[in-house]
């Protein structure tokens, strides 16, 4: 009774809040507390669904790929004056499509490369990924599709590509060469993280095609 | 309406009130049954106002001189019915695993009853759905019919050509041939080479640095499942503003002017 009471006025009217809504002590009003707390749990439900699925797609784009390592001939097998062509898997799982092909040499002392280290020339054309190929004649590599030919060492000579060739890092193991993941290079020949056919590297470039996380990082 | 009485179990129906006829008394079986779809359909109406919404939808008011053009926009809708009716047959059959998905192909073409029909359809019916659009997309455009207070309907419908594009380019892999293999690595390279995004865009596609095994089920997915469920809800959102709003007279019609008979007057 005693409550009652209090929810009363003297003359017995029930009690109004003042302002409209507001209760004495409250900074919200009951309806608006209910509804922000019901948007807040909706919005957490709707981020516990939406989260896990962008996660999931978007996950490839910082995962990085797991390098092949694969022996390709003795060290016996290679000379430095001409390249010699062997066949790599560059993407398992997928058969003859994910099979490629890379130019295997020895490091010539001619041109400041150390007669130890083994260079391995990616024959995917930077200009649209076509393949090139040595040319034995004429000493550089020739891209079908649009013309596009590289000197010994991979530079661009003439037509539309906008970079060297890519490379793949190289190491011995038990007298054998062993290819690593391919990488792209500067037009100096600086290793930069792998790019895709058609992007320049170097200089402004480097900031224009940031490097991808899921890449392994240049030697 | 009352649902139809001939319809209900005799212990279900409501017993006649004092003084009322039971119900069908006077009307033979076969009368009866004559009104029943009559009554079906007013069951129906009563409890979801279909009709209403069915006139107002279908029997809106044309402007004069709506031509053979105004039907593209069907056009293209019954396309992209076709392909998504096709596309639920082929998805009965095609695995989308690099290795099983050319074989998967090969054999619904090869040895299905009328796949190579349904294959052929799915294929030649993704080109004319690109052609329609273009074509209703020209109609609007020289029509005029872009302006207000249609602009948002134009919005819409790039929004669904940028959709439909992506459609074609995520289903151009999944017979896995070369051709479809090589023409999604050079499609990749070309996203790759935009600046900033490109690269991490072109990552996202392929679910990593090169196209690879799980870059199928990624378009796969793409194709058959995020895609086309946006694609039907901006259908909607297209119908919908077409029947508010209207369609356009074609620009050779000039509105009846009215000023004319006023100036009469005032002379």
């Amino acid at each position: 009774m005693a409550e009652d009471a209090d929810n009363k006025r003297e003359d017995g009217s029930p009690l109004k809040p003042d302002p409209p809504g507001y209760f004495e002590g409250e900074s919200m009003t009951r309806r608006r507390a209910f509804s922000v707390a019901t948007q807040a749990l909706g919005g957490v439900a709707g981020l516990a669904v939406v989260l896990p699925a962008v996660g999931f797609a978007l996950a490839p784009v910082v995962d990085e790929e797991e390098a092949i390592w694969q022996p390709v001939g003795d060290v016996g097998d290679f000379d430095s004056e001409t390249y010699k062509p062997v066949i790599i898997t560059q993407v398992e799982d997928i058969g003859e499509t994910g099979k490629g092909t890379a130019y295997v040499r020895r490091g010539s002392p001619e041109l400041d490369e150390s007669p130890d280290e083994f260079i391995a020339v990616s024959n995917r054309c930077a200009h649209a990924g076509c393949p090139t190929r040595f040319v034995e004649a004429a000493g550089n590599f020739i891209c079908p599709c649009h013309g596009g030919v590289y000197d010994f060492q991979g530079k661009v000579t003439g037509g539309p590509p906008v970079r060297p060739l890519d490379r793949f890092q190289t190491r011995v193991e038990d007298g054998q060469v062993v290819l690593g993941p391919r990488y792209s290079v500067t037009s100096q020949l600086d290793p930069v993280r792998t790019r895709d056919p058609g992007e320049f590297t170097g200089g402004i470039w480097n900031y224009i095609y940031p490097e991808r996380p899921s890449v392994p990082p240049p030697p | 309406m009352r649902f139809p009485q001939a319809l209900i179990p005799g212990p279900l129906r409501r017993p006649p009130a004092p003084g009322e006829k039971a119900p069908g008394d006077g009307a033979g079986a076969i009368e009866r049954a004559k009104e029943a779809p009559a009554d079906v359909v007013g069951w129906v109406d009563e409890r979801t106002g279909a009709t209403g919404f069915l006139t107002g939808m279908l029997y809106r008011k044309v402007p004069k001189g709506t031509n053979w053009f105004y039907t593209l926009g069907s056009a293209t809708l019954f396309a992209f019915v076709i392909q998504a009716v096709t596309g639920v047959f082929l998805a009965m059959y095609y695995t989308p695993s690099p290795t099983e998905a050319y074989d998967s192909v090969t054999h619904l073409t090869n040895d299905v009853f009328l796949g190579e029909f349904v294959r052929g359809m799915h294929k030649w019916g993704a080109t004319v759905m690109i052609i329609l659009i273009f074509l209703h997309m020209g109609r609007t455009f020289f029509f005029g019919a872009y302006k207000y207070p249609r602009e948002l309907n134009w919005v819409i419908g790039v929004t669904l050509l940028i959709l439909t594009l992506i459609m074609g380019l995520t289903g151009y892999l999944l017979p896995f041939d070369q051709r479809s293999y090589w023409a999604t690595v050079v499609a990749n390279n070309i996203t790759a080479a935009g600046p900033v995004v490109g690269p991490y865009l072109a990552d996202f596609l392929r679910a990593g640095p090169e196209v690879g095994a799980t870059t199928i089920q990624r378009f796969y997915a793409i194709h058959m499942l995020l895609v086309p469920g946006l694609i039907i809800a901006l259908i909607g959102a297209h119908l919908y503003l077409v029947v508010k709003l209207g369609t356009t007279a074609p620009p050779w019609l000039r509105a009846e002017s009215k000023p004319k008979s006023l100036r009469r007057q005032q002379v």
